[in-house]
């Protein structure tokens, strides 16, 4: 019997006063029961939607099935036929805009809460079963994954499957890429992250941290060494500053090394010895959703007040409605219609103010959304001795500056077939380093067609 | 896990350790630098490399204990194991095309002047050293440097060894003298690299540093190392280390590399008290 009830069952959350003081997770989880009254909201469509929205065509109906049966482990199994990393993607995902925006609840009240029912599915098996994948048998052909960041991980994953050699190689000291450096903690736990990986490892794949391809390795080495194909998901690492004065005071830093500092070197642990600066009053610069979670950093680090400064007004924000609304219930002020002219430093070159000027909405931009003007005579000085630019990335210019014949578009991105394949045979990529940043389930998804591009191309040579 | 196979104490504050990194021993030239992290509570800490062999497959740093990091990795020994160990990162020095250099080092700044004076030494360049420190009690690296200059000059600032004074007086004395150098290359603390650029500058000698800013990653993504140099922000971890000292701008340098010195100071107490406590501990 299918529940009617309009709105979807209530996701048990830590309360924001207590939340906005700790790094635990701030969704708790749907327990089995809530589960199975989410689950009865779905209609089992015959000609389902949603699937059409979701970039790695999760077989929605299906699993949701299992649920309102109680087969957990059976909704993990169908999830992860096509889904390499559920307890990430039912975190992450902007599901408002890719399935549960096509779900035909959502016409009367909300969709069915499709993202709370693949986390608990991948949660339950987490907790219940996980049980680490078997290791296919090898057909001994090496495939290296350059970065281990969403799409590196699920090309992986899918390569193993098909029996290949794979070989990840990260960075940095942890794998997971954006997962782990970017992506805070009360967000997405890094044990989590940490199980994906060692799944990853029981398939047979090797993971190799410390190993900054395009430096201690060129792509063309990679072949040397006897790699048939190479994966390059090395994201979109480079932050992009606002070329304002007084950028290089002290207190003013990217939000990439905020977020590495505080998520990758657990700043916030007293146990650990990378430091943070302490801050009371902290700005940050933009309006998506890794805006959102440099100021949630900021306010749990203990800042007394976090505001984020964005040029244009709140809907036309690029964050996630979630992740706007758990920020201002965690006492995150929004000064929308505000940007930044200049940052002012004490005699100590460090943050003493930022002064900003008042815009409004004027035509739309190429964008599709209204262009900010300023408000002539309207500047202010906001009281912060912390600045966090949170602009955006571009992709990192490492490889494509080391690897001759690789070639990138305008904005750094690698340019790459409708097979996946770049300019150079034999070398694909995926994800952010394609795109430029986008989401972890468009890397994901990219991960997934590289993989298979990677299998019909060795198949065909 | 890399395995520390050498371990030599230079002088009092200063180590040198030979570290198994096949990979990054293979690639590894003069002027770039590593990030090491002790242990999985420990801070991703930059070093420039000092050598590296590249049969053996060992990359050689040398090593001031000022800070926590450094402290911890120098009570380390050999066949101990450091965690990660990643690098080659940043641009070598370029030595290509130049007939006649002055490499000018600091103290500890000297064991990464070394190889670059070998890497110009090996690009067939005729090759000027002067190295400077406190005093005689903490020279190191004589021997090394003797076999790779063609003029070696060693100052001590308390004139107990070598010649009495500043790296910068030998210096302004060949360029006064007429003496033409294609590069200067300057390595060791700020003030002294700020002085050598200042050196330079009247006589139009192209002169090279080597930065040292706060860094995380290491790869370009955090941005922490951003210096300015001809009023242009640069990483220093993918466009340096090395700039061109007549346009880095010093004084913004000294002061970002201070964000943290407060709380380095504390961690330092904190953990000098630590140790205090359990010595005491230990004698009961």
């Amino acid at each position: 019997m299918a529940n009617m009830t309009l709105v979807k069952t209530p996701m048990p959350e830590q309360d924001p006063k207590v939340r906005a003081r700790n790094f635990q997770e701030v969704a708790i989880g749907y327990t089995a029961e809530m589960a199975i009254e989410e689950a009865n909201r779905c209609l089992g469509c015959k000609n389902p939607k949603c699937v059409e929205g979701c970039p790695v065509n999760v077989r929605i109906p299906e699993f949701i099935k299992k649920i309102q049966e109680g087969d957990f482990k059976a909704a993990y199994e169908i999830v992860t036929s096509t889904n390499a990393l559920p307890a990430l993607s039912g975190r992450v995902c902007p599901q408002e805009s890719q399935c549960e925006c096509r779900c035909v609840r959502g016409v009367k009240g909300e969709p069915v809460a499709i993202g709370r029912l693949e986390r608990f599915v991948a949660d339950w098996y987490r907790e219940n079963v996980n049980a680490m994948p078997e290791k296919v048998e090898s057909n001994g052909i090496k495939v290296a994954v350059v970065g281990s960041g969403p799409a590196g991980l699920t090309c992986a994953s899918d390569l193993a499957k098909r029996g290949y050699q794979v070989t990840v190689f990260e960075a940095l000291h942890t794998a997971g890429g954006v997962l782990v450096y970017g992506i805070p903690e009360f967000r997405l736990p890094k044990a989590i992250v940490a199980n994906e990986v060692a799944k990853l490892v029981s398939q047979g794949v090797e993971v190799m941290t410390n190993m900054v391809i395009g430096r201690v390795l060129t792509i063309d080495e990679l072949f040397e060494m006897g790699y048939k194909a190479v994966f390059v998901g090395s994201g979109a690492g480079l932050p992009m500053f606002m070329n304002i004065p007084g950028e290089s005071l002290v207190g003013v830093m990217s939000a990439n090394e905020y977020l590495t500092r505080t998520n990758l070197m657990k700043a916030y642990d007293d146990s650990y010895d990378t430091p943070i600066i302490k801050s009371k009053a902290v700005a940050v610069v933009g309006g998506g959703n890794v805006a959102m979670d440099a100021a949630r950093c900021a306010m749990r680090l203990g800042a007394d007040n976090v505001y984020v400064v964005y040029r244009r007004g709140e809907a036309e924000m690029p964050a996630r409605a979630e992740e706007k609304h758990h920020a201002k219930e965690e006492g995150i002020e929004f000064k929308t219609l505000c940007n930044p002219v200049e940052i002012i430093g004490d005699e100590n070159g460090r943050v003493c103010g930022m002064k900003c000027i008042r815009m409004e909405l004027g035509e739309p931009d190429a964008s599709g959304r209204r262009r900010p003007i300023e408000v002539p005579d309207s500047e202010f000085i906001l009281d912060v001795d912390t600045v966090i630019m949170s602009l955006g990335t571009n992709p990192n210019p490492l490889i494509r500056s080391t690897t001759p014949g690789l070639e990138t578009n305008r904005k750094g991105g690698l340019i790459v077939n409708e097979k996946e394949m770049t300019t150079r045979d034999g070398v694909f990529a995926g994800g952010d380093a394609v795109t430029g940043a986008a989401t972890v389930i468009l890397a994901m998804g990219a991960g997934k067609k590289g993989a298979a591009a990677i299998d019909e191309y060795l198949k065909n040579k | 896990m890399f395995k520390i196979v050498r371990k030599k104490e230079l002088n009092s504050a200063v180590t040198l350790m030979e570290i198994e990194a096949p990979f990054i021993a293979k690639k590894a030239k003069a002027g770039q630098f590593i990030i090491f992290r002790l242990d999985e509570q420990g801070e991703r800490v930059p070093l420039t490399i000092a050598g590296y062999d590249r049969e053996k497959g060992t990359v050689t740093i040398i090593f001031q204990k000022v800070g926590f990091a450094t402290i911890a990795l120098g009570n380390l020994n050999e066949g101990d194991y450091i965690r990660d160990f990643v690098g080659p990162l940043g641009k070598p020095t370029p030595v290509e095309g130049k007939k006649k250099v002055c490499v000018v080092g600091g103290g500890v700044g000297c064991a990464i002047a070394l190889p670059s004076a070998r890497a110009f030494k090996e690009a067939g360049a005729e090759v000027t050293v002067i190295v400077g420190f406190r005093s005689k009690d903490i020279v190191i690296l004589e021997e090394e440097f003797k076999a790779v200059a063609d003029r070696l000059i060693l100052m001590t600032d308390d004139g107990s060894y070598g010649q009495h004074g500043l790296v910068t007086q030998p210096l302004k004395e060949m360029l006064e003298k007429g003496e033409q150098f294609d590069e200067v290359l300057a390595i060791g603390p700020i003030p002294m690299m700020k002085f050598v650029a200042l050196t330079t500058k009247p006589f139009g000698t192209h002169t090279m540093v080597s930065l040292n800013p706060v860094m995380v990653d290491g790869t370009g993504m955090c941005g922490g190392c951003r210096v300015t140099v001809g009023g242009e922000v640069k990483f220093a971890c993918v466009d340096g280390p090395e700039f061109d000292g007549h346009q880095v701008d010093f004084a913004e340098l000294m002061s970002r590399n201070a964000t943290y010195r407060n709380r380095e100071a504390q961690v330092k107490e904190s953990h000098a008290c630590r140790m205090d406590a359990m010595g005491k501990a230990l004698i009961k």
